[in-house]
């Protein structure tokens, strides 16, 4: 086994990092007090190529691996999650199963502008009644002539109403359940598809979540991606792909909390001294390195398992599940560290707590992961 | 038209330095960045190509770890790095101006750039040294520069203004902040610096030996500043308080 990232793995870290801390961290407060992304960001990590990492230059991307996807998603998380999860839906929630399921012409017509950051992606799953239960989705989809009629609303969806792509599974046939089930790829601005209620969120405030509401909107039959069917099955694997995005957010929230708490607790004096030189202190701070560090390793052999081709569905599920609970963790004792200062808005760990909760229960629950991993181990 | 920029690897700006128990700067672990000035540099040279043709070379003095600094100015988009490795010898401002000088000797080139110092000794020499020895001008301090038809305008700071320069090229040109803002390289760049050429010399292929860039200055010692003193409370009514202030400004710390 190697150890070691490749130069141009270390160079984005590098840049990200650079970018991240310049550009996102002083945003990353106001854009968390006034519950609203400063989509200046946006065409600045466009611009980047940060926007289609994954993806082969023909269609827009960058060209390089998922690790240096998931290197990227964790700097930029470190100091803003709201940031990582907008690139982390988009790339893996949107981009990708356009990618991996969508025709050659489909692939021109919307991965190309999603990949270079013309437009943002989203995808539109979770319904009301249909959350972990992915399968049991209520919104429909019928053929009408050349055109499937949709009608149904999804909730809880990230970069809802900010996205210009959506990839929304619908179900074609009911008696079918979740094998009735397709995948189709909506514009807005389609004439039936409107945006309902945003979320007002404990964590990740910056990041957009509404409603999608979809009343008899009309989209080409051309539009459908993949085959008929396979709806479910496509999110599930989608699901699997986005699971090294979130785990990298989770990944980089920990550091960037662990960060904090190492600077802090060397200039913060109690009884005389830095409170770095008491034991309690220290033996926290092991503890947060040693789970980061082991976080960081199921996230790299997940994105390194998904690049090389082989099977990462347990191995993505162990690192979201890992990751997610480390930042849960972590932030939580940074938050300790800063004692009443951690509790206040004055000091990034309050917010990076918040922020961490969420990596718990998307994309999948921690409780999902572990039957993900169990069926896994059991089949 | 064709760029020449010299660039130099320094300690990163949030490094802390220390001695080593010889008495000289400890490098061991230290992250590295490519100079903040040298860094417009690349800028400004990477902006005149785009505005027209061109090519960009970044060239450094340095050793092996210092392709880092030269390969992010390739994902910028600087099209190939030189680097010539003087081994391990002590150097001044002398020995890497002539080390850059004779390596870009054997170059075309129309312009030269550089930062106008770099962040770690900060002498400000190098990019003057390398014009001198190539008999060509210099301006140094550029906050603007526009190059048209074998000439350059090149706007400098000077002291409670600024003035405005022309100059024939060739001419070197030094880099101060406010030039421009350095892009960050993006993902391709990051690509594709991987496949463009890194040329590594040695001072013997660039035709020179240790004695011809002996350092000609010598630093005797290194010392870092003093641990700053913990600050004093001025207890008491706020008048008074003000009064014992204005007091030891003028008595003891004698600031006013």
């Amino acid at each position: 086994m190697i150890f070691k990232l490749s130069e141009e793995q270390e160079m984005i870290r590098k840049t990200v990092r650079d970018f991240a801390e310049k550009e996102v961290a002083p945003k990353a407060g106001p854009m968390d007090e006034a519950e609203e992304f400063d989509y200046s960001l946006w065409d600045q990590m466009a611009e980047m190529g940060l926007t289609g990492i994954p993806f082969p230059e023909e269609y827009g991307g960058a060209g390089m691996d998922n690790l240096c996807y998931a290197i990227a998603v964790e700097e930029l998380s470190r100091v803003c999650a709201s940031t990582g999860v907008l690139i982390s839906a988009h790339t893996s929630l949107c981009s990708w199963p356009i990618y991996y399921f969508g025709t050659e012409e489909q692939k021109h017509k919307y991965l190309d502008p999603l990949a270079n950051g013309e437009k943002i992606g989203a995808l539109g799953l979770t319904e009301p009644s249909a959350g972990s239960d992915a399968g049991s989705v209520k919104t429909t989809a019928v053929l009408d002539g050349d055109e499937y009629v949709l009608n149904g609303s999804k909730i809880f969806i990230t970069n809802g109403e900010k996205a210009d792509i959506y990839v929304v599974i619908a179900s074609t046939d009911k008696t079918k359940g979740s094998k009735g089930t397709a995948a189709f790829i909506v514009e807005k601005g389609t004439p039936g598809f409107t945006f309902g209620k945003k979320e007002h969120k404990m964590g990740i405030r910056a990041s957009s979540t509404y409603e999608l509401v979809f009343e008899n909107c009309r989209v080409p039959k051309e539009n459908m991606l993949g085959e008929d069917g396979k709806g479910f099955k496509i999110a599930l694997m989608t699901l699997d792909g986005g699971r090294i995005g979130i785990a990298s957010q989770a990944l980089g929230i920990a550091q960037g909390a662990f960060d904090e708490a190492v600077k802090y607790s060397k200039i913060r004096e109690q009884f005389g001294k830095s409170i770095s030189s008491f034991q309690g202190i220290q033996w926290m701070l092991a503890d947060m390195a040693t789970r980061i560090d082991a976080a960081r390793l199921l996230v790299y052999r997940a994105a390194y398992l998904k690049d090389s081709g082989q099977p990462y569905s347990k191995e993505s599920a162990m690192a979201k599940l890992y990751a997610s609970e480390c930042a849960m963790w972590v932030t939580t004792k940074a938050v300790q560290i800063f004692g009443g200062y951690g509790y206040t808005r004055e000091y990034p760990v309050e917010r990076m707590m918040r922020d961490a909760k969420i990596t718990e229960i998307y994309e999948g629950t921690s409780e999902v992961q572990r039957i993900v991993i169990a069926a896994n181990i059991l089949k | 038209m064709k760029i020449l920029v010299c660039l130099k690897q320094t300690f990163d700006t949030e490094a802390k330095i220390t001695l080593d128990s010889n008495g000289k700067i400890e490098s061991k672990g230290v992250s590295m960045i490519m100079n903040p000035y040298d860094e417009f540099a690349v800028e400004e040279a990477l902006r005149i190509k785009e505005k027209g043709e061109g090519e960009v070379t970044v060239i450094s003095v340095g050793g092996q770890q210092t392709q880092d600094a030269l390969r992010q100015a390739l994902a910028m988009g600087a099209d190939k790095a030189v680097l010539v490795d003087p081994g391990e010898i002590e150097l001044d401002e002398f020995s890497t101006a002539t080390v850059l000088a004779k390596t870009i000797g054997g170059m075309e080139y129309d312009i030269i750039l550089g930062g106008f110092r770099a962040i770690d000794d900060g002498s400000a020499q190098v990019v003057g040294r390398v014009a001198e020895l190539l008999n060509i001008p210099v301006v140094n301090v550029v906050t603007k520069l526009e190059i048209e038809g074998g000439k350059a305008l090149a706007t400098r700071e000077v002291e409670g203004g600024s003035e405005v320069i022309e100059v024939a090229l060739p001419a070197a040109f030094t880099a101060q902040k406010g030039l421009n803002e350095p892009r960050y390289p993006s993902m391709k760049g990051i690509m594709k610096a991987k496949k463009k050429p890194m040329d590594k010399k040695t001072l013997a292929d660039v035709g020179l030996d240790e004695n011809q860039i002996a350092a000609k200055v010598k630093a005797l010692s290194f010392s870092l500043p003093e641990a700053r003193q913990a600050g004093k409370v001025i207890p008491g009514e706020a008048a008074e308080a003000a009064k014992e202030l204005a007091r030891l400004l003028r008595e003891e710390a004698k600031v006013i």
